[in-house]
């Protein structure tokens, strides 16, 4: 009964895991991987001294940092927000509206965001009926990191409400009676019972966000990269994508996707490890 | 509506003003780019002229872009198409999960340890984009609608969710129907199914909006456009902005047949829309279950 779900990721997970060898090879798509010839590390030597692979890595690892800072802790203070509502039915109905852009695909959000602030859209307009001189904020390279991050923002935050609303959930009140009966105000009982409930969610969240640093979305940014350009915009999913299926130099785009998949293993495996060592649970129970 | 504690305090009156407005506000953020979107796909071109573009307030409403768009052309092939590649992909993916979940659910079966690791361990490592293209054309799926649902069929997400429901169905209705002489097939349709209507209609609608929204395949794997599926039309259209094509073969087959033409605006607009209300047709559903906290609970558990 389980074979046609393995036989389906054999085929298009681990057999393509394992044809990442041509990372290793000078490889030409007509004479295939047998006829293609080994070449040791020379497309990682040459990865390595590229600048503009070291600028998608930096464009990586800047979004990611931003995407901590301003995306991460607004899940948290949403649902902190909503659960502290008394009705019951107001909250349902909004927790509805923000769950809902989850379930749009990258194609219609960044859609949206191009007809709300994009050169022709509604921001641009209103400005410009009013006689200012109006700005496109979807092709600045300057600001696209935090384009970027509104858009994940505006897509994904209702969603990350989810876990933490559960975990909320789950605090016995009879901590925040005590508390309260001790004197404690409503800011020391976040801080003291709240907070502290929510630690092992945020800590877990935090691991798997960290060893996934390296992706930011590959949908996101093929979108957006020619309008803004490769040099605010290209992150390395959209390097292998351009490298190796565009230009057409296959082992080269192999080896950039083989060093994001390989130290994105090592990054998990090392967050996973330091969780362990806060004395948390981490992505996988330690046996 | 609950009602507060009795130890808690009155809440100040900064935060009573302030709690409406900031939810009013995320609220609003998620749809008011939604009603523009529609009111200007519904507007004339009296009306977006007036606007000078996208139309905030509704004046005179119209069909007229929804019925270019249907009319035959590019938008309705790539609804078709999207249509068909969602609900046969569903279907598929749907069915693999449920027999794969099952098998998986029942510890002592068969090496059940190694594969239920082989499906654990695809969360690690993606296999990357080069060599997935790679194994795709060479099994001579590019530009075949096959590229669109196989190579994503499983997720492992999915997967681990209904196994998780499956592994809550106590064993002895199992084994006193095994004991009767049912097998393994009449089992999972007699008895797992049944109980498990909640969770089967979860994961096959996070299947149907996967495949919907999947734009990413298409991309990679299908070079002729006569076969892209609406997302890539609407990347096309309305990200790229290019010119929508018009005669034979174009937007609409109805062109010049004595209709008015919509405003390109509407046209775009009511693209956007085609995409949006499948989603919103399921999302109902996929909420009320939330609420039974079907994925909630395998999230924790």
């Amino acid at each position: 009964m389980v074979m046609p779900v393995i036989a389906l990721l054999g085929v298009f997970h681990y057999f393509p895991t394992l044809g990442n060898v041509i990372a290793f090879q000078d490889y030409s798509p007509y004479v295939g991987i047998r006829g293609s010839d080994f070449v040791g590390f020379a497309n990682f030597s040459r990865l390595f001294s590229e600048p503009a692979f070291w600028k998608a890595v930096a464009n990586t690892l800047s979004i990611t940092a931003v995407q901590l800072v301003f995306f991460f802790p607004i899940p948290i203070a949403l649902a902190l927000l909503l659960n502290s509502m008394l009705s019951v039915r107001l909250r349902t109905l909004i927790q509805g509206v923000v769950y809902l852009p989850h379930f749009f695909s990258w194609v219609l959000v960044v859609s949206l965001f191009q007809q709300m602030i994009g050169g022709a859209g509604l921001l641009a307009q209103s400005l410009r009926a009013n006689g200012y001189e109006a700005i496109d904020l979807m092709t600045k390279p300057d600001t696209f990191i935090l384009l970027v991050t509104a858009q994940s923002i505006w897509k994904d935050a209702g969603w990350g409400m989810i876990v933490f609303l559960a975990a909320l959930s789950t605090i016995n009140p009879a901590l925040y009676e005590a508390a309260a009966a001790d004197g404690a105000h409503r800011w020391r009982r976040i801080w003291h019972i709240t907070l502290p409930g929510l630690r092992p969610v945020i800590v877990l969240l935090l691991i798997l966000r960290l060893g996934d640093a390296l992706t930011v979305g590959f949908e996101q940014f093929i979108l957006q990269r020619s309008a803004v350009g490769g040099n605010a915009a290209e992150v390395l999913d959209t390097y292998v994508y351009y490298q190796g299926l565009l230009v057409g130099d296959f082992g080269y785009g192999a080896a950039a996707g083989l060093f994001k998949g390989v130290v994105g293993l090592v990054l998990v495996l090392v967050a996973n490890r330091f969780a362990h060592m806060v004395g948390e649970q981490g992505v996988y129970s330690r046996s | 509506m609950t009602t507060r504690a009795v130890w808690e305090e009155e809440p100040t009156r900064v935060a009573r003003l302030s709690r409406p407005v900031v939810l009013a506000l995320v609220a609003l953020a998620v749809t008011f780019p939604l009603y523009v979107v529609v009111v200007t796909s519904l507007s004339t071109t009296e009306s977006v002229t007036r606007a000078g573009g996208l139309v905030v307030v509704p004046r005179e409403l119209t069909l007229a872009a929804y019925a270019q768009l249907l009319s035959g052309g590019v938008v309705t092939r790539a609804l078709v198409i999207s249509v068909l590649i969602t609900a046969v992909g569903t279907a598929f993916s749907l069915g693999i999960t449920v027999l794969a979940a099952y098998g998986l659910s029942r510890p002592g079966s068969l090496f059940h340890r190694p594969l239920l690791f082989v499906v654990l361990l695809t969360f690690l490592f993606g296999p990357g984009i080069i060599p997935s293209y790679l194994v795709v054309n060479a099994l001579g799926l590019i530009d075949s609608y096959a590229s669109l649902i196989l190579p994503t069929a499983v997720s492992a997400f999915n997967l681990i969710v209904m196994r998780s429901f499956f592994m809550g169905i106590p064993s002895e209705l199992i084994d006193s129907a095994r004991i009767d002489g049912a097998g393994e097939f009449a089992i999972l349709r007699r008895i797992v199914m049944p109980l498990s209507k909640a969770v089967v209609a979860v994961v096959g609608l996070f299947y149907a909006v996967g495949y919907w929204n999947a734009f990413f395949n298409a991309l990679l794997y299908i070079n002729d456009n006569n076969m892209w599926p609406l997302q890539m039309v609407l990347r096309t259209y309305i990200v790229q902005a290019q010119v929508l094509p018009t005669g034979a073969g174009g937007i609409s087959a109805g062109t010049g047949l004595g209709m008015a033409p919509a405003p390109s605006l509407a046209i775009k607009m009511a693209i956007v829309v085609i995409a949006i209300i499948p989603v919103l047709l399921v999302y109902p559903f996929i909420q009320r279950h939330f609420t039974k906290g079907v994925i909630i609970g395998a999230v924790k558990g």
